[in-house]
This record gives C-alpha cells, structure tokens and sequence, in this order.
C-alpha cells in the first residue's frame, strides 16, 4: 500500500468516477432507446400526464445553469473579487448543466431524430422556440466568457462578455418560467409571477450546486476554502433560500386569492397525497427550513454542514419541481366551471402517474452529462479558485 | 410562421403539387397529405369556416356512437385508456348547483385563435384558412407543448407504433394528433364522421361563414355558447343547451 502515493489513488478514483458516469449516460440512453422503440408507453407518461420526470430533471439543471452565473455575474459585473476568482467554474457548471438539461428535454420528445426540425422550422409566437434560441445564444455567450477569462490576451473583454452572460440568464430564466405562464387555461400555470420566482429560484439553486462543487473540488485538490470567504458564501445561499420560499409563498397565496384556484391549491397544499407530502417535506422542511438552520444555527455553518444545506437546496429544488409539473397536471382542468365531469379521457379526475424507470435513467444520463463535463474539465484546465490572501471587497 | 405566410405556402404548395405532381410530395409532404388525399387541385379557402352546432338536448347519456364512427374512420384504438389516442370523447356533467345533467361529445374545438398553434415550435399545429385546426405529423417532434397548452385537452400523444392505418389519414408514433374535423372527408364535400353517424342528430355540421347554412341560422336562432369563452379563442364547435 505503502508503495503508491495518493496520487495513484486519486488517478484511479477519478477515471472511476468517469466510468461510472459513462455508465450512467450508456443507461440513459438505453432506456432513450427502449422509449423510442415501444414509444412513451413504456414510461410512466400518459395523456393527461404529458410532462413527466425528465422534465423535473431538465428544468432544474436548465434553472440551475442560469443562476449558477450569478456567481460570475456578482465578479465580472460587480467586480467583487471573491466572485470574480469563481467566474470560471461558475461558466463551466453552466454549460455543463445547459448541456444535461437540454440533452434530456431532447430525448424525451416523441420524435428526437427531428431535433433538426426545431432548428428549422421555428414558429416565432412560441415560447418553446424562443428558448431554443435563448438556450443556444446562452451557450455561445458563456463559452465566449469563459475564453475572455481563460485566454490572457481576451482578458480586456471579459467585463463586456460578464455583462452580456448577465443580461442574457435574466432573459433566459424570463423565458424559462414564460414556457408555463403562458398556460393560461391551466390553474398551475398561467401566473405572471412565474418568471419572476424562477429567477430567485435559479439563483438559491445555483449556488446551492456551486457549493457542492466547489466543496468537492477544495478536498479534492487538499485544499480548505478560507473561512471568511465561506461564511460569505453560505450568507448569500441563506438569502437566496429566503427570497425564494418567499416567492413561492407568494405565488401560492395569490393563487388562493383567486376563487377557482383554491380547490387546486388544497389539492397542492392540502389533501392530493404524495404532491402536498413532497411540498411540505420535500421542499419547505427539507429544501429550505433545515438548510437555514445548518447555515444560520449558532455552532453550524461550517463546511460540512454549509455541504449538507446546499444537498438539500438541490433535493428541495426536484421536490418543488415535481409538485409544480407533475402536481400541476395531475389537478384535473377546468373545461366545464360549474360542472362536475366524468368521461374516458380523465375529466374531472385526479390523473394517476407512477415515474417508469426509463424517465429516472434518461434524467440521470442529463446529470451524468453535467458530471463528465465538469470532471473532464476541471481536470484538463484550471478551474480551481484562486483567492488572494487578502479579500478587498 | 404568421397565419398569412402559412396560407400564401399552402398556396404555393398547391401550385407545385398540380404542376409537379407526386413529386411535390418529396417536397413539401406535411402540407400536401391532406390534400392529395383526395387529390383536389384548389387551395382551401377562408370563405368558408367549418364548424359544428351541438345540441346537448338530443345527446344521450351512455351512446358513444360519435366515438365509435370517429376511431373507426380515422383508424384509432377503439379501447380507451390513459395513453390510448382520443380525438373525442363522451363527457357526463353534472351541474353542481342543480343536479341536471348533460351529456355531450368533445373534440377538437377548431378555435380561431388556437393556443395550440401559438405555442408549437415547429409550426407542426396549423390553422387551415377554412379554420380547420391540423397537426403536420412530419413536422411534429413530439414535444407535447400543445396539450400543455389546449384548454379543453383535446389532443392525444401517440404512445404506441400505429397498426391499421387509414390511407387516408396518416399517423405516427411519437406525434401529436387531434380531431381533424374529418379534412379528408369535408374536401371530399362529405360530413365528418362523427356528425354522420349520430342518428339523434345532435351534431350539425356546416360553414360557420354561409348565413344560409343551416349551421349559421340555427345559431341565429337558438341560445349556444363555446366553452371556456373567457378565454376569447372563438371555437368553431359550440354547444347548444349548456
Ligand atoms: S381545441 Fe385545443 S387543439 Fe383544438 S384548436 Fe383549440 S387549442 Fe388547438
Ligand atoms: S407536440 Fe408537435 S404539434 Fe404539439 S407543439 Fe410539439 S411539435 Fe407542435
């Protein structure tokens, strides 16, 4: 044992850490595969159930991507130079889960092999398609970013392109949270307060991934995050949590102020079973009230439990996620007001969905991807912070 | 692609397809599988604007015979489940203040101004200058966005590879359909499927723009709503008795 070094070790973890994610994105697109063959009847999708898992899956590394930059944004646009020393990584992890996320809402449509025909034929009403091309321009943007700041000789130009990527995620997240509110006739949706509460989520999303990350990657390289610049960042995180339970109380209650919200808010919040179980549990308690009290709690706040807070932002983050797509569908839609309606097609019922295996291994390969690209890179390029001994903002 | 880009394509598409012939159909086969279905050379017209008249009071609770025409017309599972395709559907409602009870077929409402068509990608969902709602199944990718979309879920996913095609109606899996007002048969100067075969004649179909079509002055005559009319999409299909 003696005879090798860490090094060794660290070698074979790594190019283990690679097979399994490799492992993890061949799965995911078996299953890709095996859905493309017998069609989504083999998920656990349905007709009312129309967006299922991997959407849970793809929104949040799309939101995640775009509030993850606010890292960047708070160094390049700011200059504060804490963040600043953190722009790179925040770039990568962008495009890294830009590129999972869109990977997985690809796969999941009924004709992937027609991507091209988005690219093509794009309808300008469509929200759908204005996000095609907010996604793409997004990924020219910050990739453009990352070389101003990598590339000494660009390095003039890296304020331009941070306040370009900064502007632009604003948009993006605008348009992520539009895809739903422009579901007017759906009681989930069609809330003008959804894109606003997207971009605070992004932003607690975001960093919360950021700090996993960034965590991961000190003990990594025997490193420890200077104490200072952690309570920082773990104060940031506590008011992004804040602001985000704050918008999504909002969102709820003025969807009570509205008569023919409520009985779908009582399905949410109240008696639909698994969507007001994981809403109160999954997001409230476990995404937002424990990780303050591992951030704020006298005592706490160290490392570890800022590591643990920001794992539990990220499952908070799926929790939400699942109750506002899936729970949204699963209310029954309002065709007849005034009317209670049964037929073949689920009116007026409470629509039944089980996640097939396939959904979990297509969202999985999404986070694999972002895995493998993260990992590769920090490996070949140096994405590690790089702080001064002294901290002058 | 705006409503007029898409009408002056289909014109030009048509021309193609009668100086062209079949070899068109490499061209453009979204647009012209409508058409060349019954191989009518005139582009559609927006004189006319299909519609239906349904009267709930001749609808009988427990007959699915509209149903039953439609999948068998259009080539659909004639067994309904959670991912079967359901293009109509019977719907029993009841009225919670009153207890009455009605019962009426649902469809596709062939709104003029579809959501549906506004928030496809690709420019699949399309409105026919005759107002007939339609999906180009070669251009759907299957993201599913107009059922998030459509307030009254009248369009289906196909979950599963399609047996037992009509010609006449292609479909795939992997796409997105709904009630297509029977096009084929209605450019054939025939009814839909559904309308013909409802032997209460609950179901009037005929040109919402012909105020001599007996369409036109039945709804002059008696009270008929659209559904969901909050919403300002101006259905095609309207309900009489609701
Ligand atoms: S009823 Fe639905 S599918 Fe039909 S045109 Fe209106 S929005 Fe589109
Ligand atoms: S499923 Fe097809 S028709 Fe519907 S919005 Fe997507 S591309 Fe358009």
């Amino acid at each position: 044992m003696q005879a090798h070094p860490p090094m060794y070790f660290k070698n074979r973890l790594y190019y283990l850490l690679l097979a399994v994610g490799g492992l993890v994105v061949m799965a995911g697109l078996y299953a890709v595969h095996l859905m493309e063959e017998h069609g989504h009847v083999i998920s656990g999708m349905n007709n009312q159930i129309v967006w299922g898992v991997p959407h849970v899956f793809a929104i949040f590394m799309i939101v995640a991507a775009s509030g993850v930059l606010n890292v960047a944004s708070i160094g390049s646009v700011f200059g504060k130079a804490l963040y600043k020393a953190r722009a790179p990584l925040a770039s990568l992890l962008s495009i890294a889960m830009l590129a999972g996320g869109l990977t997985v809402l690809m796969l999941d449509l009924g004709r992937p092999d027609r991507v091209i025909v988005a690219a093509t034929n794009t309808n300008l009403t469509s929200v759908f398609a204005w996000n095609v091309v907010l996604y793409s321009g997004m990924f020219a943007l910050v990739v453009i970013y990352l070389w101003t700041m990598m590339e000494r000789r660009m390095n003039p130009y890296t304020k331009p392109a941070g306040f370009a990527v900064f502007a632009w995620r604003f948009i993006l997240t605008t348009g992520t949270g539009l895809i739903f509110a422009f579901l007017t006739a759906r009681q989930a949706y069609g809330s003008a307060l959804l894109p606003p509460m997207f971009i605070v989520l992004s932003f607690a999303w975001g960093l919360a991934v950021f700090h996993l990350v960034q965590t991961v990657l000190y003990v990594w390289n025997d490193k420890v995050l200077d104490t200072a610049i952690l309570s920082r960042k773990k104060n940031l995180l506590g008011v992004f949590i804040l602001a985000s339970l704050y918008m999504v109380a909002m969102y709820h209650m003025t969807n009570l102020y509205f008569a023919q919200q409520k009985a779908f808010e009582r399905f949410i919040l109240v008696d639909g079973g698994i969507y007001p179980n994981l809403f109160w549990w999954g997001y409230v308690v476990l995404g937002n009230l424990i990780p303050l009290a591992l951030i704020y709690w006298p005592g706490l706040g160290k490392t570890r439990s800022v590591f643990a807070a920001s794992l539990m932002v990220v499952l908070g983050a799926f929790s939400l996620l699942y109750v506002f797509i899936i729970g949204g569908q699963a209310f029954p839609l309002n065709i007849f007001p005034g009317y209670a309606t049964t037929s073949s097609f689920g009116d007026g019922q409470i629509a039944a969905y089980s996640p097939s295996i396939y959904e979990f291994l297509l969202g999985f390969a999404g986070l694999a991807i972002a895995f493998i690209t993260t990992t590769v890179s920090v490996r070949v390029l140096n994405f590690m912070p790089q702080d001064k001994h002294y901290i002058t903002d | 692609m705006s409503e007029s880009d898409l009408v002056r394509d289909l014109g030009r598409r048509n021309f193609f397809k009668t100086s062209l012939g079949v070899a068109a159909l490499s061209i453009a086969p979204g647009f012209l599988l409508f058409d060349i279905a019954h191989g009518k050379a005139q582009p559609v017209s927006n004189k006319v604007r299909w519609g239906m008249l349904i009267d709930t009071a001749q609808c009988k609770e427990g007959c699915n015979d509209c149903v039953t025409a439609c999948n068998k017309e259009n080539g659909l599972p004639s067994v309904a489940s959670a991912t079967s395709v359901q293009w109509i559907r019977k719907i029993e409602l009841k009225e919670a203040s009153t207890g009455r009870q009605v019962s009426l077929p649902m469809m596709c409402q062939h709104c003029e101004h579809p959501p549906c068509v506004d928030v496809c990608p690709t420019g699949a969902s399309f409105k026919r200058e005759d107002g007939i709602v339609l999906v180009d199944r070669h251009r759907c990718i299957g993201c599913r966005y107009c059922m998030m979309a459509c307030p009254y879920k009248a369009r289906s996913f196909v979950h599963e590879p399609v047996t037992d095609q009509n010609p006449d109606v292609p479909r795939g899996k992997g796409c997105v359909e709904s009630c297509t007002l029977c096009v084929h048969r209605i450019d054939v100067g025939l009814q839909p499927a559904c309308a013909e075969s409802c032997t209460n004649k609950a179901i009037l179909f005929g040109d919402l723009n012909d105020p001599n079509s007996e369409i036109s002055k039945k709804i002059r005559a008696v009270t008929s709503v659209q559904v969901r009319a909050d919403l300002g999409l101006n259905t095609g299909v309207r309900y009489q008795g609701l």
